[in-house]
């Protein structure tokens, strides 16, 4: 993992004590909420419903056990002993007091973490697939490079008042679990014809009010231009994006406006102009970096006794099923540990299960943690033979889950619950749903399901790219949630389409049954996913399933 | 274009420091509990509340009227965000829930914050 140098630490705890100051001034009174505002979001600080919410980045979602340590601390200490995992790789605390807030900070710079930039018009958090460094289909690690561009776009002076927000998210592999087509630039490592790694650059992408995928821009970027590259587009965006209207503002609206051929020349353009500045710098600094990725002293042993246990208790072999993935080293797997326990609250994590889980990367999976945007935790290096008595403690400790891509392992944003900008709640029909399928007993028979909900328009919830999709809105003073169908996040990336008029609160999770009740009668096989079957047939089956009475309307 | 009727109100923001929901009394103080707001029926008077409010940026955050009805109780919320903000939280019994028997309800008599 990488390490802060002498200089990121001394930024961080600058940064932290200028805030301490102004912390310090807004509570006496010699700054307003107005001056204060724009302060206190530069550091992560939002005033939400009830509270504040802190939002501390995870760069690119890795985590040391001394972090994740961390983490624990402060949830227990200043918060009520739990944090939210978000789709973007962050942590929230719900319940910070204003005046330990600088506290807070101090004790994530005590382990390399801040919170700058999870606000404001800026470049964002970067994102990359939680598998990375581990996964069997991957070129290569690409956090090296997440991490260059969280170094680049850290204070960067051009990019800090940006037309609006900005986020990069980063993949290695071909199967894209960083939904890179719904940000404003996505990077997928792609070989070239003589076998070099560079990156397909995707730009445009984005979810929230107007849903787009992202286009290509660019095929194949040699990895030695990426920076200048990436600066390049953030460069002409902060010239060309509208700054005349917040709903028109991302990049995605300035790639539609103008069109792609003039965004590529003038990037083009501007990437000649700027790529000579860069002088090698940059690609002695991601050769440092990239030492510090070096992967782990994978082990080589026996997993007879995993393959034993596997046959011997069904939880295990569940779990093992669902849980897993392949990794790159044999005799290992990548562990999700599911966040999603059936009625819990998606994404949450006590104190004790941080604790929990730190210890068990440091037992058993060479101490790395990370985070994924679907808000489940990934433990990315067991070796099989430690499975079962991880499975155990997580067993233990309620996070044995075992539905990691199931109906039950659902994306959902805080909602009115927490969020000031939500027009109705999330995450109680996300329990529900959750807790119904487990009664049913149908989550296994179902099969790979994503249904991802949204408690407003800005789609933090990623409903678009959620094969059903649910956003709840406002409708006259009443909750109501609309459903798409048919979204995807993967590299077959698609925009859901909405199947109809919405559904009240409490007509919302009978609603979700009828349409799996339909795909189960409508699928050729049972490997036939949902999404499969929706792209076989359409919209109609569905249409009919959550709409009964215009059904009927039809045929009388 | 014709404006719609003016519907009762009571004034709210978040409390400085802890950014629990407060709302304005009568007398000037902030409560933490809605029933003892003042209810304003006067779109004249509501517009002078909620400048006084938002004068008391040393206290509060982010001030606004947010309509309201009378009841046996006090004032009460006609819209279900301002019903949640009465509240907390529906998956945890954190927020004013957990609060419901804290002794304090205001806080803070105003003071010349400008």
């Amino acid at each position: 993992m990488y390490r802060y140098n002498d200089f990121d630490d001394a930024f961080v705890r600058a940064r932290v004590a200028q805030f301490r100051a102004q912390v310090n001034r807004r509570i006496e009174g010699s700054l307003t909420e107005d001056e204060f505002k724009p302060l206190r979001l530069m550091n992560g600080l939002y005033l939400q419903l009830h509270a504040y919410m802190l939002r501390v980045a995870i760069p690119y979602g890795t985590l040391n056990s001394a972090q994740m340590r961390r983490l624990a601390h402060i949830a227990r200490r200043w918060d009520k002993g739990y944090g939210h995992f978000t789709t973007r790789q962050n942590i929230q605390f719900n319940w910070p007091r204003l005046q330990d807030v600088p506290d807070m900070l101090d004790a994530l710079a005590d382990v390399q973490m801040h919170a700058i930039q999870t606000s404001g018009n800026t470049i964002r958090n970067v994102t990359a697939d939680h598998f990375a460094g581990a996964a069997a289909d991957e070129i290569e690690d690409p956090r090296p490079v997440a991490e260059l561009l969280r170094q680049w776009s850290t204070d960067h002076p051009e990019f800090q008042f940006l037309p609006r927000k900005f986020k990069i998210a980063v993949t290695g592999s071909p199967n894209d679990r960083a939904v890179t087509r719904a940000h404003d630039i996505g990077l997928r490592m792609v070989r070239n014809a003589a076998g070099a790694p560079g990156f397909e650059v995707i730009v445009g992408g984005g979810l929230g009010r107007t849903p787009m995928i992202g286009q290509v821009i660019r095929d194949f970027l040699p990895k030695e231009d990426l920076l200048p590259y990436v600066e390049a587009i953030v460069s002409v965006y902060n010239l060309l994006g509208r700054r005349d209207n917040k709903y028109k503002a991302r990049i995605k609206i300035t790639v539609a406006e103008n069109g792609l051929e003039k965004i590529r020349a003038l990037v083009d353009d501007r990437f000649q102009q700027i790529r000579g500045q860069f002088g090698g710098f940059d690609q002695e600094l991601l050769d440092q970096i990239e030492q510090s990725f070096a992967p782990p002293a994978f082990r080589a042993a026996p997993t007879e006794a995993f393959e034993a246990e596997r046959a011997a208790n069904p939880g295990f072999r569940s779990w093992t099923d669902t849980n897993l993935s392949e990794h790159r080293a044999a005799g290992y797997a990548i562990v999700s540990v599911s966040l999603k326990a059936h009625g819990q609250t998606p994404g949450d994590a006590t104190a004790e299960q941080m604790d929990v889980l730190a210890d068990l990367a440091e037992r058993f999976g060479h101490d790395e943690l990370r985070i994924s945007h679907e808000q489940n935790v990934i433990l990315p290096h067991v070796h099989k033979v430690d499975l079962p008595q991880l499975y155990e403690v997580l067993r233990a400790n309620g996070l044995a889950t075992a539905n990691i891509g199931l109906v039950s392992d659902i994306i959902a944003c805080p909602g009115m619950d927490y969020c000031a900008l939500a027009t109705a709640r999330s995450i109680p029909v996300a329990q529900d749903i959750a807790t119904r399928f487990d009664a049913l007993k149908l989550e296994h028979e179902i099969g790979p399901l994503k249904i991802k909900i949204s408690g407003c328009i800005n789609a933090c919830g990623h409903h678009h790219v959620g094969h059903i999709g649910i956003l709840g809105l406002d409708r006259a003073g009443v909750e109501n949630y609309q459903i798409t169908l048919g979204g995807d996040g993967a590299e077959t990336a698609a925009i859901g389409e909405r199947a109809g008029p919405g559904f009240a609160y409490d007509e919302i999770v009978p609603a979700i049954e009828r349409l799996i009740e339909a795909y189960l009668a409508h699928r050729e096989t049972p490997d036939e996913t949902f999404l499969d079957t929706y792209r076989r047939l359409g919209a109609a089956p569905f249409k009919a399933a959550l709409y009964p009475e215009k059904e009927k309307a039809h045929a009388a | 274009m014709t404006r719609r009727p003016f519907t009762p109100k009571v004034v709210t923001a978040n409390a400085l420091l802890e950014g629990d929901v407060v709302w304005l009394t009568e007398d000037d103080r902030w409560t933490r509990d809605m029933a003892e707001a003042e209810l304003i029926e006067d779109e004249a008077v509501a517009d002078d509340r909620l400048l006084y409010a938002m004068s008391q940026s040393r206290v509060v955050v982010g001030a606004y009227l947010a309509g309201a009805e009378q009841t046996p109780h006090g004032p009460a919320p006609t819209h279900f965000r301002e019903m949640f903000r009465t509240r907390g939280p529906s998956n945890y019994a954190h927020g004013k829930q957990e609060g419901a028997q804290n002794s304090s309800k205001s806080f803070a008599p105003s003071f010349e914050g400008r």
